[in-house]
């Protein structure tokens, strides 16, 4: 008994300090919370989540085996399988699922305060994300380590497989598009931030030709030279801006960057990778989690106030930034940090070929995913300690507060959240910029947000604008790699898409076919950014939902796989553990998804924006932003596209989910284990 | 510290697809003995290719 005391007992002490770190936030009505408020509130319940629910999990859901070998051990080649510490594998695995996502979501969400993410990113973490990247790793683990899509079709069937696979590419497409638009948002009229990042590809080129020709290999030496030079970039960034005719040069519009990323991302995804994909790769992965630990010790040191209420009036979905209530579509903007179905990808990628013993799930999958939403919880801080009118000057259309500082300052101010036309001119000259109106997208924002923090510890206002253009930089930096790796990735996938209908599509070494995938691939998330660089409400109000959606709609995948299998085991007792959260995930995307495509809201429905536009058309009006009637109709011929998207997206969860209830309902008249896995006792390798 | 460092090493390098040399050096000898390894170039070589090539290898998250 006393045992048992000594063992919980610091657990309820960690308890309490969340419970009274979250009566302080709830006592602050009005007053400005300190950060340190929220750090403990989240740390608190990932140290209990952790140590109460993913022991749960491993011991009775998954039933962990530490004597059985893992792939790794089975496999071990050396190379793709093998046996890796802990510790090692912990980092691989925060890389390779860390990015924008968990950046940019809260930044965005701040705008119905930062209470409504804050509880959503800590709920949804425990109980949702982490299960899915945890069960998912096991699935995997248990199956030599083998593809979410290949796992869906030996567990669900073909026909699902390929459902997944599909659903797979598309959101590819769209967080390639989603992504890109932030890189736009982020460089558009900014010649610092142009050059800077212009200044990456050269740096990438002479890193590739060092590690491919002078010392093959050395990838500490080589990315501490580009580290320099990409400081040296950040001030001579600097110096370009200040130059007229140099700022000329690097003053993109958003569609000139458009077509600028769109051409890159082309030739990028067809040259040799050693040339530009693998350094450029070496420097944003060091520079992501370097700058992600910098932000974490920048909080904690400066402990800053949040200025943004803790829920503001826009929680009713009148929101400039997106539109939409709370229910759904909170749920859909913060995906990555609270639930992301793209780490089931991940998760059924190298990790489980790498992972040394079963004991080891909990730490990696679910450890792995709360270390994820710490980040989000940093973005949420960052995009908190800015002036509330600042942050809706940055975020708002410039449809609804025009492109002047007196404009904005009448608008945002009419908004609630006063704001003077002098205040916004000098933010935008504290971080070096023409202008910070209308810079939706999320990456400006929380590059203002870590300018604040970083410049309190380091260098002081004077340094705010290095700052400012460093957290850019990091930003563009690891999303230009994500869209040279996902064009790839997805040039591969529609290979063998298409390689189901045309032989010889599925050669990857036939230079012709893989021209066209990749043309192909750039050409469908082309079409999406341009479509969002054009849009009059900034872009993100379209792209974002449907990026959360299609995220969202792959975790409902992934965690209708995982009961499936659960069912299958016999264990089906256990199966609430993804069943809740599946069943929160189609409710949320279904809600949304069906809203994006029906809701009479021109600002939330595609169809009845179409309508709008197509009206006007029909009578010889011209609607702003349009300026000519070719222009009226493709707005209205991309909003139905939108919405054919929409449809999509809600027609994968909904024959996903009947799927897994058919085969749920299979496994469980069974009267024996199902589920097909590989390498364990010998009575359940052959099961079939 | 040796250990330490040794093993943060081991971190950076796996982040971006590297596995650790050594370890494929000594799984060569134990299970392939008489079988020459890759050199530490052609090594990395392959490591890059692998993580850049088809079959998932090139996934970022959002």
């Amino acid at each position: 008994m006393n045992g048992t005391l000594g063992r919980h007992l610091p657990w309820v002490l960690v308890g309490l300090v969340g419970a009274g770190a979250l009566a302080m936030i709830a006592a602050g009505r009005g007053e400005p919370v300190g950060a340190v408020w929220i750090l403990c509130v989240a740390v608190a319940v990932y140290l209990i989540a952790y140590r109460y629910y993913a022991r749960f999990i491993a011991r009775r859901v998954m039933q962990l085996d530490l004597a059985r070998p893992t792939p790794a051990v089975r496999h071990n080649d050396g190379l793709d399988y093998v046996p890796t510490d802990r510790t090692v594998l912990f980092g691989h695995h925060f890389a390779a699922i860390a990015g924008a996502g968990p950046l940019v979501g809260p930044v965005l969400a701040a705008q119905m305060g930062y209470l409504p993410g804050m509880l959503w990113i800590l709920a949804g973490v425990v109980l949702a994300g982490a299960v899915q990247d945890a069960m998912v790793l096991f699935v995997s683990m248990r199956r030599d380590g083998r593809s979410l899509g290949e796992l869906v079709r030996a567990e669900m069937g073909p026909v699902p497989g390929v459902i997944a696979l599909f659903g797979t590419f598309m959101i590819m497409v769209i967080i390639l598009a989603v992504l890109a638009l932030i890189v736009v948002k982020a460089l558009a009229e900014s010649p610092w931030g142009s050059f800077t990042v212009a200044a990456t590809i050269p740096i990438a080129l002479l890193m590739g030709v060092y590690l491919r020709f002078i010392r093959p290999g050395a990838i500490g030496e080589v990315s501490v030279i580009g580290f320099v030079l990409l400081m040296l970039a950040i001030l001579g960034g600097q110096w370009v801006a200040e130059d007229p005719g140099w700022a000329a040069a690097f003053t993109f519009t958003g569609t000139q960057l458009c077509w600028l990323l769109i051409g890159y991302g082309f030739v990028a995804a067809i040259l040799p990778v050693w040339l530009l994909l693998a350094p450029r790769d070496y420097l944003s992965t060091f520079l992501k989690v370097g700058t992600i630990l910098g932000l974490a010790l920048g909080i904690v040191f400066v402990l800053p106030e949040l200025r943004m209420p803790a829920v503001t009036r826009f929680v009713d979905g009148s929101g400039p930034v997106w539109s939409g209530s709370l229910f759904p579509f909170l749920f859909i903007t913060i995906a990555c940090g609270a639930v992301s179905g793209f780490h089931a990808l991940i998760a059924s990628g190298t990790t489980p070929k790498l992972i040394d013993n079963e004991r080891n799930v909990p730490l990696i999958g679910y450890g792995g995913m709360l270390m994820e939403s710490f980040v989000a919880i940093m973005a949420l801080i960052a995009a908190s300690v800015i002036e509330p009118g600042i942050y809706f000057t940055m975020n708002s259309p410039g449809a609804v507060i025009g492109a002047t500082p007196e404009s904005a300052a009448a608008a945002v101010t009419a908004m609630g959240f006063p704001v003077t036309a002098s205040e916004i001119a000098q933010a935008a000259s504290d971080v070096g910029e023409t202008s910070i109106i209308s810079r939706a997208g999320g990456a400006p924002t929380l590059a203002v947000g870590m300018a604040h923090i970083f410049h309190q510890v380091i260098g002081g206002k004077a340094m705010m604008a290095f700052w400012y253009h460093f957290a850019i930089l990091f930003e563009a930096l690891f999303i230009l790699t994500a869209v040279d790796a996902g064009t790839r990735a997805g040039r591969f996938m529609l290979q063998d898409l298409l390689g189901l209908f045309v032989p010889a599509m599925k050669d990857t070494s036939n230079w012709v076919a893989g021209v066209l995938a990749t043309g192909l691939c750039v050409a469908a998330w082309g079409f999406f950014l341009y479509q969002g660089v054009t849009d009059p409400l900034g872009g993100v109000n379209t792209l974002w939902p449907l990026f959360g959606v299609a995220n969202q709609m792959l975790a409902a995948v992934a965690l209708t796989l995982c009961t499936v299998v659960i069912f299958r085991m016999k264990r089906q007792r256990h199966a609430w553990v993804t069943i809740l959260p599946t069943l929160w995930l189609v409710a949320c995307t279904l809600t949304a998804g069906l809203q994006k495509i029906l809701s009479a809201d021109p600002r939330i429905g595609f169809l009845e924006h179409a309508a709008r536009f197509q009206a006007a058309l029909d009578q010889g009006q011209v609607l702003a932003p349009a300026k000519t009637p070719e222009q009226m109709a493709q707005i209205v011929f991309n909003d139905r596209v939108d919405a054919a998207l929409a449809a999509l997206f809600v027609g994968v969860v909904v024959a996903i989910l009947a799927f897994g209830v058919k085969t749920c309902i299979e496994a469980w008249r069974a009267d024996r284990w199902t589920a097909r896995e590989v390498g364990g006792p010998a009575g359940r390798v052959a099961a079939e | 510290m040796r250990a330490w460092l040794r093993c943060l090493c081991d971190t950076a390098r796996l982040m971006v697809g590297q596995p650790s040399y050594e370890a494929y050096v000594a799984h060569v000898a134990r299970t392939h003995p008489g079988t020459e390894p890759m050199t530490p170039a052609a090594f990395f070589r392959n490591r890059e290719a692998a993580r850049y090539g088809g079959g998932g290898g090139g996934f970022r998250c959002c």
